[in-house]
């Protein structure tokens, strides 16, 4: 800039023309590019809000053929025309509390081996196949329940329950009927799979966030680790592990095709959790196609609509309480 | 006798101790068996049907031999159009969020929208593209499949592209902005560069997750049991064959989703395990 200001007159002013042109193309460009991300981060918003309303549009006309109605009615009848979600929001409720039940205290142990029983060569390894858990696909659930885990209960664990549980006073209701294989609870077991690594892999980092400090300090009293883990980590962990317990209730309630396999597609509600049931998402993915008439088409929709406000609290109660934990610690 | 009592007691504790060390051996074996039954059971079952037939012919009716080559490149083409629309997007949002808007109100209500975008059940997904591409288009087509699956990947590299920008150190910014180079191309430049492995495995793990994902699929890109490449008719996808001829009666079509099923997962084992190998690599470098 120096050796422009000492050169003649006419060449500065056509050096400054040219750098004012490529300075004015550099901030046009750089605007554009602010703009074009801002553009694409109000899109998130923007998609969201467009499945939103898409689903409360489609779910318009069977809303407001039933009304609320719809919402505690055990008929599900395409042939006539009337629908009702309860047997489906059972459904999804009582296979996501059956997986919820076995993968909660599975996965706190595991991550408890992980964080304190471990040695430390074998975390990494261990954590990584518990993790690809996850990455498996859920149709991949679906077929191997359906072939392999359904039969097996079958033969095994069902005749077990009913024989077993099934004539003590007051569940005996829960185990009772002949074993399909397929049903909620063959469901239920498969969810409980499928979220295990979610529930596991926060867990252990949020039990690996607590204060080395505090440990020591509970050893130093004389606890063994189990004390320590129930007293000390458990209760610094808390909000965490009830974030991870909530994301994982919100894949549970969301899961499609894993279930879809194994659940038995009927619309109604039985006590038993070894009958076959239905979820929102199996009537869905089962129905979909198949619906015939814009009632019945919407009636699914509205299941959908149904399913989203669920798991979206859900979701957003778990995310706000891990952002919770994620600030104490950051 | 107070000596009788706390050695009661701390045996007492000790045997809590011990059973709660071999409840979580237990509970870490079981997951693990889990991970060694689904994979066993799925090598044994899909290499026993797994051939030459199943890459080169088409799938077949009922009772007949062939293959799935008609789903396989259906459900590549889905995903092509799936990441060339969603990594787009998802790369400047979280662009937006890790540079322009870091404590922006806009990014931590975006974050919180796109975590739970990131967990949304797929089906739903499914319900929105029907309503908003096939419904108004009046059949089912590839190109709505396509962006169903985009619409899947959004969340998952807006995450991956926000952390990992986050992590670039504030001095390469410095440094760029003291030799004038304007934002977007200090951004474009620099920071995407030093953030590289990170976003290539947030879309190697975005395709991971699209690959297997079958709910989406059944109401927009439907099934086809041809060769097509017309992506405004229905389209095959892996997913959705294996879906279909899984829950059929044929022992020919179960086998072959059992293959199906084979590929589908080595393909994502394969994916998710070269995205930790990048973050592996970038760690250290």
């Amino acid at each position: 800039m120096v050796d422009f200001a000492l050169q003649g007159g006419a060449v500065v002013t056509a050096e400054a023309a040219t750098r004012a042109k490529v300075l004015d193309r550099l901030r046009l460009s750089d605007a554009a590019f602010r703009h074009t991300t801002r553009a694409a981060a109000f899109g998130v918003l923007v998609l969201l809000s467009a499945v939103i309303i898409s689903l409360i549009h489609g779910s318009l006309p069977a809303l407001r053929t039933f009304g609320f109605g719809f919402l505690i009615s055990e008929r599900w009848n395409p042939v006539t025309d009337n629908f009702g979600a309860l047997p489906a929001i059972y459904g999804t409720v009582v296979t996501s509390l059956i997986a919820m039940l076995i993968a909660v205290p599975v996965g706190l142990m595991i991550a408890f081996f992980l964080t304190e029983l471990c040695p430390q060569w074998l975390r990494r390894p261990i954590g990584i196949a518990i993790e690809l858990l996850a990455g498996i696909p859920s149709i991949i659930y679906g077929i191997w329940g359906l072939f392999v885990f359904a039969p097996f209960l079958q033969e095994t664990l069902q005749p077990f329950l009913i024989n077993t549980l099934g004539n003590v006073p007051g569940i005996a209701p829960l185990f009772a009927g002949p074993p399909y294989g397929i049903g909620m609870l063959t469901a239920g077991l498969i969810l409980a799979i499928m979220v295990l690594p979610f529930v596991t892999s926060i867990t252990r980092d949020v039990f690996e966030a607590v204060p080395g400090v505090l440990k020591e300090a509970a050893y130093g009293l004389g606890c063994t680790t189990w004390e320590v883990v129930r007293n000390v980590v458990l209760p610094y962990a808390r909000v965490g592990v009830i974030g991870g317990i909530m994301l994982g209730l919100g894949r549970a309630l969301g899961e499609t095709m894993a279930v879809t396999f194994v659940i038995g597609n009927a619309h109604r509600i039985s006590a038993s959790i070894l009958a076959p049931g239905t979820t929102i998402s199996a009537t869905i993915a089962n129905e979909f196609t198949e619906a015939v008439g814009d009632l019945y088409t919407s009636a699914l929709i509205s299941l959908g609509l149904i399913l989203f406000v669920i798991t979206f609290i859900v979701l957003a109660i778990a995310r706000y309480l891990l952002l919770r934990i994620e600030r104490r610690i950051g | 006798m107070p000596d009788q009592i706390s050695a009661s007691r701390y045996s007492g504790r000790r045997r809590n101790d011990v059973v709660a060390k071999v409840l979580a051996f237990a509970a870490t074996a079981v997951g693990l068996g889990w991970l060694v039954l689904i994979l066993g059971v799925l090598l044994w079952k899909g290499f026993s049907g797994l051939s030459v037939a199943v890459f080169t012919e088409m799938t077949p009716p009922p009772g007949a031999a062939g293959g799935l080559l008609n789903p396989i490149v259906g459900s590549l083409i889905l995903t092509i159009i799936a990441v060339l629309i969603g990594t787009p997007i998802g790369i400047l949002a979280g662009t937006y969020m890790a540079e322009y808007g870091r404590y922006d109100r806009l990014t931590s209500v975006v974050r919180f929208i796109n975590d739970i975008l990131l967990s949304a059940p797929s089906i739903v997904v499914g319900l929105f593209i029907y309503e908003v591409m096939v419904a108004p288009m009046g059949h089912f087509s590839g190109y709505a499949g396509g962006v169903a699956l985009a619409v899947l990947v959004i969340p998952v590299v807006v995450r991956t592209t926000e952390d990992m920008l986050t992590l670039v150190p504030n001095a390469l910014r410095e440094a760029a902005t003291s030799i004038g180079l304007p934002r977007s191309l200090s951004i474009t430049r620099i920071c995407y560069r030093a953030a590289r492995a990170g976003m290539v495995t947030g879309v190697l793990l975005a395709v991971a997750r699209i690959s297997g994902e079958t709910a989406p699929l059944l109401f927009t890109s439907l099934n086809n049991q041809f060769w097509s490449t017309n992506l405004n008719a229905p389209v095959s996808s892996l997913p959705v064959v294996i879906f279909q001829f899984a829950l059929s009666p044929y022992k020919d079509w179960q086998s072959l989703a059992w293959t199906g099923a084979l590929i589908i997962t080595l393909a994502v084992l394969a994916l998710s395990i070269t995205a930790r190998a990048l973050v592996a690599t970038g760690k250290q470098s």
